[in-house]
């Protein structure tokens, strides 16, 4: 074991820091650039460099870099240090990208990657419906083939950037005399169209995170349709193998962790600080054991990562482990908070991936905490997974008869 | 960056293992845990002839020169199997002499520790819950005295490591005058304890060992989270396998979405908490300012987590995890012991929580 990164990834390091110096932030022509164009041109150069879009290859607009694991930790660190822009954030980079590497026809490949990838054109999923959440392969947004378009009526749910997105990749039943998984297309949709209607949905924290859009009529080209018909189940599970971006969140609790820390710190409990305070104390070092063990564990999939290797029911653990160590830190931060942990945080202004401030920011905190426990399969559906794909129990008996 | 086991280490750990399925299956486990003797010499021999008695003692004194991590290994494979026997102390023994020891106190005993001549074990806690150095009075001065309430293996040993005022350490001989050992009756009754008293008996304290004391607190510490490591594993196991075979309503009970549930908070619990008992072996060899606080954390969460787990293991059992007949109480009382000894997880979820200068 060597917890230390080597001369070769520090020597990375060094050539990250003056690669960074030299061009973030932003300076000489780029400085008249809008913004989100500084972004972009950055985001150009860093690729040119080998440090971003490393496993997209050189002719859809990535710079096609052996994958290694360390290299892009390395450069993870190095970019949020100068917090300059990384890889282009969004559903567009994490989900559509790969399954177009995987599945998508040339044209396609072509077309979309190399903006998405830049961060110029968002995308937002169209999977969840009213009726259609654990239970996805259900969903029943209809598509139908009229002439050389695909016409689309149906309702999709908790799409984020949906107000923003430039597309929506959807999977919609166009099979509809096909048996449940086998009825499933994967289309792509154009978003600017009058047959979509995006309602934002305002959750609990009084922010709307989230949207309701409404396919009526909305229409979409024969060919922009990823796979055959009928392989969008198939489809929609593709995963690529590639440099896995901040295992389990595992900084992130850590961060939150040590906010945790300094929010007891701060709080009067008795003419003292809390942080003085028995229970208080054996409360976070108890979280603390929880927090290391995820993050220890996050090096050791790294590690199988470089190896090759896989890393087993670890690997199926980091949703809920992430999850569950919210909720402990939720738990004490309102205690934590006393009095004011009646106040009403709508208002607040979250910056996703930064440690709470504040009693309003720890409350929003403490709520999105459950957010995180529903979104991407609930801690029930990850109990499922562990149970039946990492003990080897039995699968649901009503899972196993609709499927 | 590369936290993960070396091909020799998992080889290592698979030999331990391999040897605790093949020598102490079930009847073997029973007929010693049942035994009102202490009988578990016999395998500790075989362990020796493994070289498990020496692993972490330097190779100039005739052991394999292998560190904490190694140990903890063997400690986590043990664990699995609740294999009977004296391993804890007597790696701690070998540690505490290695760390403290000075040249001719290694050469006299490490080359002996190492080949098993002789059982060395620690004498650490109090009566009155004096179980971390900075409580220890026992006197050293000239002459042994004192009383070491909960001594691991106190009926065979040949060596004892007394931890003394000072807070220090002392190497007091079982044949020494002065020495008498009581037998404890402990619930897991696959490490006995016993009761050691020291009535100005000779002794020769560790040259080094004022650091020594706290070093070897910190590896006792880690093995014993190691201990819970594979003991908690192995309550996983064994619940999920009788999931898989006993039924109700027709059906096996590993249907039942309630129990799986439950069977996947208990692997939750236990596969995560792997990486920290290796980074608390990898602080002690590699990274020395981590390491206190980094033991601390290990032993709490693991002894917390493998009682919650084998809690879990007699439910998951129904009526037949609560009876004796079950092999599911000596995992339990396993438990039992590595939360309670050298300190529970709240004594060390404060010291924990003082290392970090809070």
């Amino acid at each position: 074991m060597d917890l230390s990164y080597g001369e070769r990834y520090e020597a990375l390091r060094a050539e990250l820091r003056a690669f960074l110096a030299e061009n973030w932030p932003p300076r000489g022509e780029d400085l008249a650039l809008p913004r989100s164009e500084q972004t972009f041109a950055f985001r150009r150069r860093a690729i040119a460099a080998g440090y971003l879009a490393r496993s997209i290859p050189r002719q859809y607009g990535g710079s096609e870099q052996p994958a290694d694991s360390l290299a892009a930790q390395v450069i993870r660190e190095e970019f949020a240090r100068a917090r300059a822009p990384g890889d282009a954030r969004g559903i567009g980079t994490m989900m559509l990208v790969p399954t177009l590497l995987e599945r998508g026809a040339e044209w396609q490949k072509e077309k979309w990657v190399p903006p998405t990838v830049l961060g110029r054109t968002l995308w937002c999923q169209g999977y969840s419906e009213p009726g259609s959440g654990s239970d996805l392969a259900s969903l029943q947004t209809r598509a139908e083939l009229v002439g050389d378009e695909w016409v689309i009526h149906g309702q999709k749910i908790w799409t984020s950037d949906a107000q923003r997105a430039d597309y929506m990749f959807c999977l919609c039943r166009t099979e509809p005399d096909a048996s449940k998984h086998a009825g499933i297309s994967y289309l792509l949709i154009d978003m600017k169209q009058p047959g979509i209607d995006v309602r934002p949905l305002r959750q609990m924290t009084g922010d709307a995170d989230f949207n309701e859009v409404f396919l009526t009529g909305a229409r979409t080209p024969k060919d922009w349709i990823v796979g055959k018909r009928g392989e969008g189940w198939l489809v929609s599970r593709t995963t690529l193998k590639h440099e896995r971006n901040s295992i389990g969140n595992a900084d992130l609790a850590k961060s939150t962790f040590d906010a945790l820390v300094e929010l007891a710190r701060r709080t009067r409990r008795d003419g003292r600080s809390a942080l003085e305070d028995p229970e208080v104390r054996q409360r976070l070092v108890r979280i603390e054991g929880y927090v290391q063990a995820h993050l220890a564990s996050s090096w050791r999939q790294l590690t199988d990562d470089v190896r090759g290797r896989s890393s087993g029911i670890l690997g199926m653990m980091n949703k809920i482990n992430y999850t569950n160590i919210g909720q402990e830190i939720a738990g004490l931060a309102q205690d934590l908070l006393g009095d004011d942990g009646l106040l009403d945080p709508t208002g607040y202004e979250r910056q996703p991936g930064e440690p709470p401030r504040g009693a309003q920011g720890w409350l929003v905190q403490t709520m999105w905490s459950l957010g995180v426990a529903i979104a991407g399969g609930t801690a029930n559906i990850q109990r499922n997974v562990i149970a039946e794909r990492g003990l080897g129990l039995p699968r649901d008996a009503a899972a196993q008869r609709s499927a | 960056m590369d936290f993960g086991l070396s091909e020799e280490q998992e080889l290592l750990q698979a030999t331990v293992r391999q040897f605790a399925e093949r020598e102490c299956p079930p009847a073997v486990r029973r007929r010693q845990f049942e035994s009102p003797e202490d009988q578990s010499l016999e395998l500790w021999r075989g362990l020796v002839d493994l070289g498990v008695s020496g692993l972490a003692v330097p190779e100039a004194h005739g052991g394999a020169g292998l560190g904490l991590l190694e140990l903890a290994l063997a400690a986590e494979a043990l664990g699995h199997a609740a294999l009977p026997g004296p391993f804890l102390g007597h790696a701690l023994a070998g540690l505490a002499v290695s760390l403290g020891g000075s040249e001719a106190q290694q050469r006299t005993w490490l080359p002996r520790l190492a080949c098993g001549e002789c059982l060395g074990t620690i004498a650490f806690p109090e009566p009155d819950g004096a179980s971390q150095p900075e409580a220890w009075s026992a006197k050293a001065n000239g002459a042994a005295s004192g009383v070491k309430s909960l001594v691991p293996a106190a009926a065979q040993a040949d060596l004892f490591v007394v931890g003394v005022a000072g807070p220090g350490l002392a190497l007091v001989e079982r044949r020494a005058a002065g020495v008498s050992v009581e037998p404890v009756a402990g619930a897991d009754r696959t490490r006995r304890v016993g009761r050691l008293v020291l009535e100005g008996a000779a002794c020769e304290p560790l040259a080094r060992c004022a650091e020594a004391a706290s070093r070897v607190r910190d590896a006792a510490l880690v093995l014993l989270a190691a201990d819970a490591l594979g003991g908690a594993a192995r309550c996983v196991e064994t619940s999920v396998e009788y999931a898989k075979t006993r039924e109700q309503f027709g059906v096996t009970i590993g249907h039942f979405q309630a129990l799986k549930h439950q069977l996947a908070d208990m692997a939750l619990a236990v596969e995560p908490s792997r990486a920290l008992v290796w980074y608390a072996a990898h602080a002690f060899d590699a990274i020395p300012a981590e390491a206190p606080r980094a033991a601390a954390l290990a032993k709490a969460h693991l002894t917390d987590v493998y009682l919650e787990v084998a809690r879990a293991t007699v439910e998951a059992h129904g009526g037949i995890g609560f009876t004796w007949e079950s092999d599911v109480q000596i995992w339990y009382k396993r438990a039992m012991f590595d939360r309670a000894f050298l300190g529970t997880p709240a004594v060390h979820r404060e010291r924990a929580a003082r290392l970090a200068g809070w």
